[in-house]
C-alpha cells in the first residue's frame, strides 16, 4: 500500500520552497528592474550603457544558460552559492532585465507635458521622477509585472534540474518512489496553476489600489 | 581553472551537433505552434459558448504551469496510457502546445484589432464569408502579427534547453554530457551561452525589422 499522504506531505514541501523562490526572486526582480530601467533613462552615457548590456545579456541568453552557468561555472571563479542562492540569482536577474524594458516604456509613456509641468513648478528631477511620473507610471506597468511574475513562477521549475527541492524535484521523488506518474504530475500542474491564478489576482488587486485616485489621469 | 582554446575546438563538433538538434526542435515547435495557435484562436471565438469556455480555461491552464512539467507529463505519464513518443517528438509537441497558447492570443488580438466598420462594410458589398476573411480581414490582420509572432519564437528558442530534461541531445545536454565526461565545465558551459547570445543578437536586428516592417499590434 503506497504512502500518499506522506508522498502528498512531501510535494507541499516542495510547493513551499517554489513559492519562496519566487517570491525572493521577485523581489530581486523588482529592485533589478527599477534599477536598470531607470538606468536606461538615465542622463549619464556610462550608466545608459551598463543597464543596456545587463538587459541585453540577459534577455539574449536563456534562464537555463544562465542558471546552469551560475551553478556549474561560478565555483571555479571562487564563487559558491547554495543552489537556492543560485536559483534566486539567475531567476531574479533574468525576469529583471524583461522587467526593466517594462519600466523603461512606462516611464517614457507617461506624456511630455507633465514634464514640462514639474520643470515649471521647479521640481528637481529626483523629485519630479518620485512625485509625479513613477506614481503614474506604476499603474501602467503592473499588468505586464503580473505576466513577468507568473514566468517567474514557471520558470522555478528548472531550477529541480539544479538539485533544488522544489515542486518539481519532489514530484520526481514521488514518481521515482511509487512508480506512479499521473497522480504527482497532476497535483504540481494543478498547483501550480493555483499559484498562477493566486498571482494574477493579487496583481489586479494592486492595480486597483495603485490607480485610485487617477481616475480621469489617464484611460 | 583556466580557459583552455584546445578543448574548445575539441568539442566544437558536438555542440555543433547538439545546436542542430536545438534548432530543428525550435522550427518544428513553431511550426506545430503556429497550426495549434490558430485551432485555440478559432474555438475561442466561433465554437459555441462551453466549448469556447473550455478552450480559454485549457489556455490559461497551459499558459499558468511550466513547460517542463508539461514535458514531464507527455513524457512519463502518456506512455503509461499506452503512448509512447520518442524523446524528441514528445519536446516538440510540449513546445508546440505552450507556445500555441500564446500563438492564440496573438491571433486573436490581431483579428479583433481589424475595425468594425471593415466586418460591416464587407457584409453592405455582399460578400461572401469567405470572401470577407480572405480579402479584407485577414490581409489586415496578419502584418501586425508578425513581429509578435517573432518575439515568440524567439523566447521559444530560448526555452529548447529545456529538452535536455527528457533527454533531448539538445545542445545543452551535449555540454553537459562532455563537461561531465571531462570534468571541464567553464568551457562547454560559457560556450552554450555564447551560442544563444549571439542568435538572439541576431535576431533582435531581425525582430527590429520586422517591426519597422509592419506596425506593432499592442498586446492586451
Amino acid at each position: 500500500m503506497t504512502d500518499w499522504p506522506g508522498y502528498i506531505g512531501l510535494i507541499l514541501q516542495g510547493a513551499l520552497v517554489t513559492v519562496e523562490l519566487t517570491i525572493m526572486g521577485s523581489a530581486l526582480a523588482v529592485v533589478v528592474a527599477f534599477a536598470a530601467g531607470l538606468g536606461r533613462v538615465s542622463r549619464f552615457m556610462a550608466v545608459r550603457a551598463l543597464a543596456t548590456a545587463y538587459i541585453e545579456f540577459f534577455r539574449g541568453t536563456s534562464i537555463f544558460v544562465q542558471l546552469f552557468w551560475a551553478y556549474f561555472v561560478l565555483p571555479f571563479a571562487g564563487i559558491t552559492l547554495t543552489p537556492l542562492q543560485t536559483g534566486v540569482l539567475a531567476l531574479g536577474l533574468n525576469v529583471g532585465a524583461y522587467g526593466a524594458e517594462v519600466v523603461r516604456g512606462a516611464v517614457k509613456a507617461i506624456g511630455r507635458e507633465q514634464r514640462e509641468a514639474c520643470i515649471a513648478l521647479n521640481l528637481t528631477r529626483g523629485q519630479a521622477m518620485r512625485h509625479v511620473i513613477l506614481p503614474q507610471a506604476l499603474s501602467l506597468m503592473l499588468p505586464t509585472f503580473g505576466n513577468n511574475a507568473i514566468e517567474l513562477l514557471k520558470g522555478t521549475a528548472v531550477v529541480s534540474l539544479i538539485s533544488l527541492t522544489d515542486m518539481t524535484f519532489q514530484a520526481q521523488v514521488v514518481r521515482a518512489q511509487t512508480g506512479n506518474t499521473l497522480i504527482p504530475f497532476a497535483t504540481i500542474l494543478v498547483l501550480y496553476f493555483l499559484m498562477a491564478l493566486a498571482i494574477s489576482w493579487g496583481m489586479r488587486w494592486l492595480e486597483r489600489r495603485v490607480t485610485r485616485g487617477l481616475d480621469g489621469v489617464r484611460t | 581553472m583556466e580557459w583552455d582554446w584546445n578543448f574548445v575546438w575539441q568539442i566544437m563538433p558536438t555542440l555543433l551537433e547538439g545546436l542542430k538538434i536545438t534548432i530543428l526542435a525550435t522550427a518544428l515547435g513553431a511550426a506545430l505552434a503556429a497550426v495549434i495557435g490558430l485551432v485555440f484562436a478559432i474555438l475561442r471565438m466561433t465554437a459555441p459558448k462551453p466549448l469556447a469556455r473550455a478552450t480559454s480555461f485549457v489556455v490559461e491552464f497551459i499558459r499558468g504551469t511550466p513547460l517542463l512539467v508539461q514535458l514531464y507529463f507527455i513524457f512519463y505519464v502518456l506512455p503509461d496510457i499506452g503512448i509512447r513518443l520518442p524523446a524528441l517528438l514528445a519536446g516538440v509537441i510540449g513546445l508546440g502546445l505552450h507556445y500555441g497558447t500564446y500563438a492564440a492570443e496573438v491571433y486573436r488580438a490581431g483579428i479583433e484589432n481589424v475595425p468594425r466598420g471593415q466586418w460591416e462594410a464587407a457584409k453592405a458589398t455582399n460578400l461572401t464569408g469567405r470572401q470577407t476573411w480572405i480579402h479584407v480581414i485577414l490581409p489586415q490582420a496578419l502584418p501586425p502579427m508578425i513581429p509578435a509572432l517573432a518575439n515568440y519564437l524567439i523566447a521559444m528558442f530560448k526555452e529548447t534547453p529545456l529538452l535536455s530534461a527528457i533527454t533531448v541531445l539538445e545542445l545543452m545536454n551535449q555540454a553537459k554530457s562532455v563537461a561531465n565526461s571531462s570534468y571541464r565545465y567553464i568551457e562547454p558551459m560559457t560556450l552554450v551561452g555564447v551560442f544563444f547570445l549571439i542568435m538572439s543578437l541576431i535576431s533582435v536586428v531581425f525582430l527590429r525589422f520586422l517591426e519597422e516592417r509592419y506596425a506593432r499590434v499592442e498586446e492586451r
